[in-house]
């Protein structure tokens, strides 16, 4: 488990540690004091995908602020490759973070600059040599598939293709961690997507740890191996990606994952829905199913275990994490006998259910 | 019109460029630092400094809040210190330059303000100092907005220009009002109105030409 318990002592695989993290704002004359994290433990395993998920103002851009000293935290400490970044003075945390990339919603790229001239910024800053920054911005801007836009300007590109330039630019002094700062949000699904698959790429071909923030369950869902879910400035749940989308143990949880295509019931079933069964009426649930349940033909069996007629409702497969994960909505008699025979039978194939209302 | 007057206005043209390009120049060299540190020295801000940051911007406020012409008058002491006279064309670059410095540290702390602070961030991210951050991101991506303010600073300071002529100052203004005002030739006063319009339309164009060109953000694909 990468996102580990409560206590958490720093391990060697561990490329960032949150101990028991605080950020607090004081009052001042406009607004009034705020606490942002509460007490906020975490570890970030070297090498994984590890998102950071929550509303707005949930506390997540403060959160990934400290990993490279652009907030300070208020208590606890934040460990990056064992460094306590809080201890750093300003020389110290200028070099940490040149050796931590970082990527943002809205691209933060220099209108004034190329495509070049942007990708070799954070290289001119680090005192590089002009023939060495051309060898080194050249294959970054091969990597993510731009090497024809070297001269073009941010103002020319699109929405993905600012948000590719800036990867490369977060990529140039190669650090070990990237932070990504709601870095999709501000693009089309399509175009999402396709990012998100550079990411996972770049984590997989560099071994690069990454740490990103984000609204969207569907970025959590499709790059990573390892989630928190944070609410109101305090970590609610976390774990495995797999596990906390197939267990979700908070309400915040839940509310988040309700938003994710497939898991909604239709309107008219949604309205129809009612908290207690009436005599003659039918049970509503979500079956979700994983690893080997997901191989096995469970409809027939369980038409067959209920006796009964059985309604899809609504259904997906999909896979988080990597791993395979069915989610399917189905209805069938509210009678004490049929519900019985059918819960048994998801006992015995250790399907996890959720009885959602009933419906005449 | 006889050939001595067009001469003189000749001569009071170049006077006036003199003039212009002179106070325009130091004003901006000093104008404009106070312009950086203005826009980057509030709270929270690169060089957090916001007490002296305040009386700063209380000491341009009231020399940008004193009427050019005052200002003229009330600096003579000083303008005579440095000259040592307080009449012609070098007398004039003192009011000239000192009224420059306010002008542009304004326009230049507006140009820096309008950057956005995305960019502070990301290059703060990458480890740049805040010197670098001033020469790499902020100047850089103000260029277009810096160039348009030395340009409305140019074109201001014709017009002040023209005023200090009224208390003997030298250049356009003064031939003007010497020979078009006190002397009734409507026709050198003419002549005078129409070079300034000139020197303003060529300032002006040369000014958002080059903006334009240094502006890489409203480019079409």
């Amino acid at each position: 488990m990468s996102v580990s318990a409560q206590n958490t002592t720093p391990s060697a695989d561990a490329a960032v540690v949150f101990d028991g993290v605080s950020k607090h704002f004081p009052a001042s004359g406009t607004s009034d004091a705020f606490t942002a994290l509460d007490k906020v433990s975490l570890t970030v395993d070297r090498g994984s995908i590890t998102g950071i998920i929550g509303r707005s103002g949930a506390g997540k851009s403060t959160l990934i602020r400290l990993v490279n000293g652009l907030e300070k935290p208020t208590g606890g400490k934040v460990l990056v490759d064992g460094v306590d970044v809080g201890g750093l003075d300003e020389a110290a945390l200028r070099s940490l973070r040149r050796s931590v990339g970082m990527i943002f919603q809205h691209f933060n790229l220099l209108s004034s600059r190329t495509v070049f001239g942007n990708v070799a910024l954070p290289l001119e800053i680090s005192g590089m040599d002009k023939r060495a920054i051309e060898q080194r911005v050249r294959p970054l801007l091969d990597l993510v598939g731009l090497a024809d836009k070297h001269g073009r300007y941010p103002a020319e590109l699109s929405g993905g293709q600012k948000q590719r330039i800036g990867i490369a630019r977060a990529l140039a002094t190669e650090p070990k961690l990237l932070l990504s700062d709601e870095a999709t949000s501000a693009l089309d699904p399509e175009t999402t997507q396709s990012i998100l698959e550079l990411l996972k790429r770049i984590n997989a071909d560099l071994g690069l740890t990454v740490l990103l923030i984000t609204h969207e369950m569907e970025v959590v869902k499709a790059v990573t191996s390892d989630v928190a879910v944070i609410d109101h400035g305090r970590i609610v749940e976390r774990g495995h990606t797999f596990d906390v989308f197939t267990h979700p143990k908070h309400e915040t949880t839940r509310a988040l994952l309700s938003g994710l295509p497939g898991s909604k019931l239709p309107d008219a079933v949604a309205r129809a829905l009612k908290p207690a069964p009436a005599a003659g009426d039918r049970a509503v649930v979500r079956l979700t199913f994983f690893g080997a349940a997901a191989e096995k033909p469970l409809i027939s069996q369980l038409i067959k275990s209920v006796g009964a007629e059985v309604n899809i409702i609504a259904g997906t497969i999909d896979e988080i994490g990597g791993a395979p994960y069915g989610s399917l909505v189905v209805a069938y008699g509210a009678d004490p006998e049929t519900s019985g025979r059918a819960e048994r039978f998801f006992v015995e194939n250790g399907l996890v259910t959720e009885v959602l209302g009933y419906v005449a | 019109m006889s050939p001595d007057i067009l001469l003189r206005i000749a001569g009071a043209t170049v006077d006036t460029i003199y003039m212009v390009a002179i106070a325009g120049l130091i004003g901006s060299l000093i104008g404009g630092p106070i312009g950086i540190f203005l826009a980057t020295s509030g709270k929270g801000e690169l060089f957090p400094a916001p007490t002296i940051n305040r009386i700063v911007g209380l000491i341009v406020n009231a020399t940008r809040s004193t009427p050019f012409i005052i200002l003229v008058v009330a600096i003579i002491p000083f303008t005579r210190l440095l000259t040592g006279t307080s009449i012609g064309t070098k007398a004039a670059i003192v009011p000239l330059t000192i009224a420059t410095i306010p002008f542009v540290a304004r326009l230049v702390e507006a140009a820096i303000r309008e950057i956005d602070k995305g960019l502070i961030e990301a290059a703060r991210a990458m480890g740049a100092t805040p010197m670098q951050i001033v020469f790499k991101v902020l100047l850089a991506e103000a260029r277009p907005a810096l160039t348009l303010a030395l340009t409305m600073t140019a074109v201001s300071l014709i017009g002040y220009s023209a005023m200090v002529g009224a208390v003997g100052g030298g250049g356009l203004g003064d031939l003007g009002i010497r020979y078009g005002y006190q002397r009734f030739m409507p026709d050198v006063m003419l002549v005078v109105v129409v070079v300034l319009i000139v020197l303003v339309q060529l300032v002006q164009s040369a000014g958002d030409g080059l903006a334009r060109r240094f502006d890489k953000k409203n480019r079409k694909t």
